[in-house]
């Protein structure tokens, strides 16, 4: 039998849709609404408004940096394993090898771009 | 020997079934999961390299009600990802306990409550 690397994609897809049901639904409603709505002068019981300084102690520190890069990365690798295989449903199956390709790749360079601008 | 026999499949197969369309919005939750990341990325280079005058007429710019129906789509997509995958978990896993098998509802509803306590602390994290 060929020898295959999907494992390693797979591995990366389940991780990637652990920590992307986990966290993102919560990352999306800070950074997406209620800041844009705090920002706006919206009051929100129990939120005090934007806090400059807190956003960037997270983003300085070394477990917020190492957080948001892992969650960034793996959702990225998990949305490469099924957009790539929902395209391939969708009919493009002879090109499942390229567009496998092109799916991990982007996953890959996004992955390379978070980490730049993290640590960068 | 001869060529194996496929049937054809129109492209719009997902549409004929309701199950179908509802496997097909699920794994299409993933573009708006990855779309926002990269948001979330110009949002990070904004907090890294722009002072907090950048990084508030970033956030302004997301008041746009353009954007406030992309993050309401993505946070619709991110959580209708979460719900699935949770309920996804107990046929993944099987836990025993002893010769006990730990019934599906006690590990999903293990992953919601985790859910809950993880989404609650961030938000005090960040506006608390």
């Amino acid at each position: 039998m060929a020898k295959s690397n999907e494992p390693i994609w797979w591995s990366l897809f389940a991780a990637g849709g652990v920590v992307a049901a986990l966290f993102t639904p919560a990352l999306i409603l800070i950074t997406g609404l209620l800041l844009p709505f705090l920002d706006q002068g919206y009051t929100i019981p129990g939120l005090d408004g934007v806090k400059h300084g807190r956003i960037h102690a997270i983003v300085g520190s070394a477990w917020g940096r190492t957080f948001l890069f892992v969650v960034i990365a793996l959702s990225l690798f998990h949305w490469a394993h099924r957009f790539r295989y929902t395209l391939v449903d969708l009919g493009l199956k002879g090109a499942s090898r390229l567009l496998a390709v092109l799916c991990y790749g982007s996953a890959i360079v996004g992955t390379v771009v978070a980490a730049w601008v993290l640590w960068f | 020997m001869r060529k194996p026999f496929v049937r054809e499949m129109p492209a719009t197969w997902w549409l004929t079934r309701r199950a179908y369309f509802y496997f097909m919005l699920r794994e299409l939750t993933s573009v708006f999961i990855a779309a926002y990341c990269v948001v979330l990325l110009v949002f990070l280079w904004k907090v890294r390299h722009h002072g907090q005058e950048g990084v508030s007429d970033f956030i302004d710019t997301l008041t746009s009600p353009g954007w406030f129906a992309f993050h309401f789509l993505a946070l619709v997509a991110a959580m209708y990802h979460a719900v699935t995958w949770f309920n996804l978990t107990p046929k993944v896993l099987v836990l025993r306990i002893g010769e006990e098998r730990v019934p599906g509802w006690l590990i999903a509803g293990a992953n919601y409550v985790l859910w809950i306590i993880v989404s609650l602390l961030m938000i005090w994290l960040v506006l608390g």
